[in-house]
């Protein structure tokens, strides 16, 4: 391991792709993600990679396509409305089986939105927002240590699976300031070489990256990839259960919001509330399994998100209405005021239901 | 023992070509498939395919091939050429793909100086989709999407690509050759040649631009469309070396 050191995420995420032996980054200047493209062009050239800035994200997604093919770890970063612009290339590397690193620094949205932290790409990440049958392996770090660490671990499942896998982190997640230590730095040279990697076609038969072109084909390609996509599921799902055995009310929230959900946690037991909190960490994969262990005593579910309830619909699925749940959310870079949820996790304990009081006044509640 | 003096080229497989009678694409690929044998190639290269009717040509070349999504060709080699830079990296894409959806990805790895050779199959149409209007149409051309002839009030004007990326100062080498004769073909295979010399000598940015027929879609039989091609194409997409630094740095 490294020393510690104090980094911003968006810089943290740089050194650990850097340790994880990415060679080629390409990036667009977008806020709040631009200390990461910023950190890669300081360091990637000094190290003999590559660093380009693209002319757009659309063209850096379809770059780590090329540099991808081409057998080498390759990464690109975005945030939010421009991420939108790379879901056809991250749909086409999940297509042609290439793998590759995705961060999304989310700000606030629709469209343009603005450059407040918010986590409105959860539906964009976790559904696929380009075409076709694919996910994407989507990880969410709740600090500046976990970004580091599931940048690691975003490489290593996209060459294990041969799948775009992605950093979906809060822009609070990338703008704050922690302690920080990496993992000793892998050498390129050590990574296995891929057997699909264009590298010209000397002394093996010719290689293609190509299309699957008839009906049979590509039927046949999408059993596979989701015969894949069933392997991954049953072995990469990642989640943090804490406290949630003897729980009573159980928070489920990821990233950024479930640091503030943790210590509201601690607050309701210090005053006698059975309090627990489910933190997903791959967010696809999810770990629907330990959701329904960690809710088996509950009474009630609350799910806390800086959007409008995207992750909230699928806890709803995964729970298949055994619960109650109740949903509050924040959109446009407000954060969740604790106090407010604590008075109303007090009031869903005594039996008080008054849990949409606040709506349209506090962002977003919702019982479901 | 008798000689066999014409074959195919060793660079491509025993796939039967899937273009259209008298399509230009043929041509093209097996002009490409010559100068990759010639200069013994084939084991260092990798293709670069694109969206549009040329782009089968992945499936039919005895070299590594990746297949981009429409227009991002020139993204997907650079990012090949940048990690693998003593590979030749060969990029080939049609009109629609280079000169519509595409036109900042060609622009921005010209002028970046990618070291990179682009062939540019322009046929002045849509031909994979049915014929529709491209950048290319020429004025009072008919297609599906400017039914009646291009209309330049209306539709607006074609554009052109070779005179515009000579502009760029990290292109060494632009520029446009056809197939409609004999003699044009070998020059279009010499200009091929010598955009692929190019990028062995890290010169930069090299874009063979060829006017190549597209008979199903200019509704006219294989003979009349290449006839149509000095008759119509040529005076508006005139053959020219645009820009030729190399040239320059051999005096």
């Amino acid at each position: 391991m490294s020393k510690k050191l104090f980094m911003k995420g968006n810089e943290a995420i740089g050194e650990a792709a850097i340790r994880s032996g990415v060679m080629a980054y390409y990036g667009y200047p977008i806020t709040p993600q631009n200390e990461l493209t910023a950190y890669m062009a300081r360091h990637m050239r000094e190290k003999g990679r590559v660093f380009i800035q693209t002319e757009s994200e659309i063209t850096a997604i379809n770059a780590v396509f090329g540099s991808s093919c081409a057998g080498v770890r390759a990464m690109t970063s975005s945030a939010s409305t421009a991420m939108s612009l790379k879901q056809e290339g991250i749909s086409h590397l999940a297509y042609l089986e290439i793998p590759a690193v995705i961060v999304d620094m989310m700000r606030g949205g629709p469209g343009l939105g603005n450059i407040l932290a918010t986590q409105n790409d959860y539906n964009q990440a976790v559904k696929g927002g380009g075409t076709g049958d694919y996910h994407t392996i989507v990880l969410a770090p709740s600090s500046v240590q976990e970004a580091a660490d599931l940048t690691r671990l975003a490489f290593e499942l996209s060459d294990k699976y041969r799948n775009p896998a992605m950093i979906l982190a809060d822009g609070t997640i990338g703008q704050m300031v922690e302690s920080v230590e990496f993992p000793e730095p892998i050498d390129p040279s050590d990574i296995p070489e891929r057997d699909y990697a264009l590298t010209g076609c000397k002394g093996r038969p010719p290689r293609k990256a190509e299309p699957k072109n008839s009906a049979e084909e590509l039927e046949n390609h999408n059993l596979r990839l989701q015969e894949k996509y069933q392997t991954c599921m049953d072995t990469e799902k990642r989640s943090e259960s804490i406290l949630t055995d003897d729980a009573e009310i159980v928070v489920v929230s990821f990233g950024f919001v479930s640091r503030l959900a943790h210590e509201m946690v601690a607050e309701l037991r210090a005053e006698g509330i059975k309090a627990g909190l489910f933190r997903p960490i791959t967010l696809w994969p999810f770990d629907d399994d330990a959701l329904k262990k960690a809710v088996e005593n509950a009474k009630a579910v609350v799910v806390l998100e800086h959007n409008a309830g995207m992750m909230c619909s699928d806890i709803r699925m995964y729970l298949e209405g055994q619960k109650p749940i109740y949903f509050h959310g924040r959109m446009g870079g407000s954060i969740i005021n604790t106090d407010s949820v604590k008075a109303k996790i007090r009031n869903v304990v005594n039996n008080k239901e008054d849990w949409r009081e606040l709506h349209g006044k506090e962002g977003i509640w919702k019982t479901c | 023992m008798e000689k066999k003096a014409f074959g195919r080229p060793a660079s491509l497989n025993d796939k039967i070509f899937t273009y259209c009678p008298g399509c230009g694409h043929g041509v093209v690929n097996r002009l490409l498939a010559e100068s990759i044998d010639e200069m013994g190639i084939a084991e260092n290269t990798i293709g670069v395919a694109y969206v549009g009717c040329g782009g089968m040509l992945y499936d039919f070349f005895n070299i590594d091939f990746a297949f981009p999504l429409h227009g991002r060709s020139p993204a997907a080699a650079t990012g090949i050429k940048r990690v693998r830079p003593d590979k030749i990296v060969i990029g080939y894409q049609g009109d629609g793909d280079l000169a519509a959806i595409g036109t900042a990805e060609i622009i921005h790895a010209a002028t970046r100086g990618e070291k990179l050779t682009v062939i540019f199959v322009n046929n002045g149409i849509y031909g994979m989709t049915g014929g529709q209007m491209a950048p290319t149409t020429l004025i009072g051309q008919d297609a599906a999407t400017c039914p009646g002839g291009r209309d330049p009030e209306y539709h607006g004007k074609p554009i052109r690509m070779c005179e515009m990326l000579a502009q760029l100062d990290g292109v060494c080498y632009a520029e446009r050759v056809t197939i409609d004769t004999p003699a044009h073909i070998r020059a279009a295979k010499k200009a091929i040649q010598k955009g692929i010399r190019n990028q062995m000598a890290q010169k930069g940015f090299s874009i063979i631009e060829v006017v190549s027929p597209c008979p199903v879609q200019w509704k006219l039989s294989p003979v009349d469309a290449y006839k149509r091609i000095e008759r119509e194409v040529l005076p508006f997409y005139g053959l020219k070396i645009f820009k030729d630094t190399t040239e320059e740095e051999e005096r």
